[in-house]
């Protein structure tokens, strides 16, 4: 006998005593828990998001869409990064005011070739107001997941409101499972020395989150 | 490079001894789970529906299990559709055994690893060690653990008995024998230390090519994997190199997407305090073009279906490893986790570890017996386990014996040896209250000679009286009293 067959023989042995007709899954779990947690305006949440992405140490932004190629070249800027990392589908315009070196990133690039650019610019999927999180999956203006990882610093644009929701369960509802997922809430930290959370460890040390509001070019 | 290994591990009270007597030790954890605790109160309160999804937690968990069979067939089918490779392993040796010739496909002699107590719980470092494989930890508390050549301590954060000074010493001595080494003049502060294990481990980030993780939780309708982490290692191993390997307990699936819900709001908040952790990633198969382009899933036994076997039992299978029980548990923080004998300590590993690997050794035995019973655990367990309920079930099954189930076979336990004056104890007790007369007459002797009664129990007694009172006797038994006054209606002396 196979390993699987071993195993599943093992299961189906260890639950004799569950009965055939035992309640399926629809019912079986009370789903009574909050879709959202509070009653928002539509700019509360906005704010809410704000919040919490800047209680997690992310430096929040808030511009127009004709704003936003003056704030990213601003940005870029400030923190002096020699060169920039963009996933191929990011609207041109977005990077048109800034002078950094623009680096599209290709499937032929390595990751020593990314571990020598600065920063990295792209969109996301949606964002979540409850727990701050940005959640990029892998669409057009995000790219590969490692053009937002080996970088020490991502900003990341997200159009609000329509990319924000309240919460987890409302995510999740507009995520595509069958995409990779990269939800982040803040910069890397670590809680391994004393059960303390220290800000910067793998992952971007500086994230910052661009919310654009009004007509953005996609 | 092996870090210390459980095997042969004495008993808890033997093991916990030292710990107590460990002053730094005893600091180190007061400070880390005294600190984490009142986080984790202020996390779990700003959730007024708390109490429902936990109860949801566990009723997705308990209709997984009640259902495994179906699960992991539907899991593999999505998986294998997905494009990832599904393997299957009855044991630890199989599991390494597995990863060891997935690992010689690829041709590399090194592995990026994710944190996960699977691999600690098989002892896969150790297993491709011994095949010439170099397997690094990139969590920073396990990577202090491997560094230290240190057992881990702890679910969440293996390295928690080590202070900053401990780890600052470890980095300066240790990192130069396998890569970069620490900076000059490495301080204690914990950014610094970050930093230093950022640097240590970028170039091995950068040149692997097989990573191993684990998985916080496996989707059966999508065959989608999640891993919930902080640093940014997780991401690291999960998406540079070209090869993944996960090796996942069967018990950690969930049947849809949508269950997901419950679990990514109770699991940061139950484990590091966090709304969210910084870094969640999903993965469903190989996505051409983004991250490895193998993906091999190993799904382990090791005992799972031997404790699904126990109907009280399973529900420590429910467990999503947050740690939230070890941080609130008075006899962890006091004993520590090394005491425990496992990967897995605290109040879960007292029911955990019997259960995987059974009853046969001493520190298994002494296990469920690490326990006051006080609860907490239970208070905040996020997908409530009854641990006391367990704990007491178990401490049955090994004082009495009887049936269980290990490595798939139904065998009848003997009655534990050293339990033989609490058995008999009991069998007195049981005759007794059985024989009203004999009671009487017994109460009433005892009332008559308390003045020479011993303050200390003799025999097998004398360790439980040595930090006890015993019971005083009262001068006339309750009945009696009952009797002669009518319920004490009668007169009050």
């Amino acid at each position: 006998m196979n390993s699987r067959d071993l195993i599943l023989g093992r299961v189906r042995r260890a639950l004799a005593d569950v009965p055939r007709d035992d309640t399926p899954y629809d019912q079986a779990v009370d789903r009574d828990y909050l879709r959202e947690h509070g009653n928002r305006s539509v700019e509360e949440t906005v704010e809410l998001l704000a919040e919490n992405l800047a209680d997690y140490r992310a430096v929040v932004h808030r511009c127009t869409g004709d704003e936003l190629p003056a704030l990213l070249a601003g940005i870029l800027a400030a923190r002096g990064s020699a060169s920039v990392v963009v996933p191929p589908g990011l609207a041109p315009e977005w990077l048109s005011a800034s002078d950094t070196a623009r680096i599209e990133d290709r499937t032929a690039s390595t990751v020593y070739d990314l571990d020598k650019v600065g920063s990295v610019v792209t969109g996301c999927a949606l964002a979540i107001a409850e727990t701050g999180t940005i959640v990029l999956d892998g669409g057009p203006a995000q790219g590969r997941r490692r053009i937002t990882l080996v970088p020490d610093h991502h900003i990341c644009v997200v159009r609000v409101p329509d990319q924000v929701v309240s919460s987890v369960p409302q995510a999740l509802e507009r995520l595509d499972p069958a995409r990779p997922l990269t939800w982040i809430s803040g910069p890397s930290a670590t809680s391994d020395i004393e059960l303390d959370r220290v800000e910067g460890v793998h992952g971007p040390r500086t994230l910052e989150v661009v919310l654009v509001s009004g007509e953005v070019q996609a | 490079m092996s870090g210390g290994t459980f095997v042969g591990m004495p008993s808890f009270p033997e093991a916990a001894h030292d710990a107590v007597n460990n002053q730094t030790l005893r600091a180190n954890l007061r400070h880390a789970t005294h600190t984490i605790r009142g986080k984790r109160a202020k996390a779990v309160a700003e959730m007024s529906d708390w109490a429902e999804l936990r109860e949801a937690g566990k009723r997705i968990k308990d209709h997984t299990l009640r259902h495994l069979d179906r699960y992991l067939v539907q899991l593999e089918e999505s998986v294998t559709a997905a494009g990832g490779v599904v393997h299957w392993a009855v044991d630890a040796d199989e599991a390494n055994r597995i990863v060891i010739d997935l690992v010689r496909m690829t041709g590399e002699s090194e592995v990026v690893k994710v944190k996960s107590m699977a691999t600690q719980e098989i002892g896969l470092n150790e297993a491709l060690e011994a095949e010439g494989i170099a397997a690094y930890e990139t969590d920073l508390a396990e990577l202090i653990v491997q560094l230290g050549k240190d057992r881990p301590s702890h679910i969440l954060v293996p390295a928690i008995h080590r202070n900053r000074g401990e780890i600052r010493d470890i980095f300066a001595r240790e990192m130069s024998e396998w890569g970069r080494p620490a900076p000059d003049g490495l301080t204690d502060t914990p950014a610094e230390l970050a930093e230093a294990a950022r640097l240590h481990l970028r170039e091995k980030f950068l040149r692997a090519k097989v990573g191993v993780s684990g998985a916080n939780f496996m989707v059966a309708e999508t065959g989608t994997l999640v891993v919930v982490e902080s640093e940014g290692n997780g991401r690291m191993c999960l998406t540079l190199p070209e090869t993944l390997i996960s090796v996942v307990g069967i018990e950690k699936i969930v049947p849809t997407w949508r269950d997901l819900e419950v679990f990514l709001q109770t699991l940061p908040r139950s484990s590091t305090a966090e709304r969210m952790n910084p870094y969640t990633s999903t993965w469903t198969g190989t996505t051409g073009g983004d991250g490895p382009q193998t993906f091999h899933l190993v799904l382990i036994d090791n005992g799972r279906t031997d404790t699904l076997a126990d109907e009280v039992g399973r529900q420590a299978l429910r467990c999503i490893r947050c740690s939230a029980c070890l941080n609130v548990c008075p006899v962890y923080e006091r004993a520590g986790g090394h005491a425990y004998g496992s990967v897995y300590p605290g109040p879960i590993g007292a029911i955990l570890s019997p259960q995987l690997r059974g009853t046969a050794s001493e520190i298994d035995a002494s296990l469920p017996y690490a326990s006051s019973l006080c609860g907490a655990c239970y208070e905040v367990c996020p997908v409530a386990i009854d641990i006391p309920e367990v704990l007491v079930h178990l401490r049955e099954r090994i004082v009495e014996g009887g049936p269980a189930t290990r490595e798939g076979n139904k065998v009848v336990l003997k009655p534990a040896k050293g339990h033989a004056a609490e058995r008999a104890a009991m069998r007195a007790a049981r005759w007794a209250f059985g024989h009203p007369g004999a009671l009487r007459t017994g109460q009433r002797l005892a009332s008559r000679t308390r003045r020479f009664h011993p303050r200390t129990l003799p025999g097998p007694g004398r360790a439980w009286s040595d930090t006890r009172d015993l019971p005083a006797v009262p001068a006339e038994p309750f009945r009696d009293w009952w009797q002669r006054t009518h319920g004490g209606k009668d007169t009050t002396k």
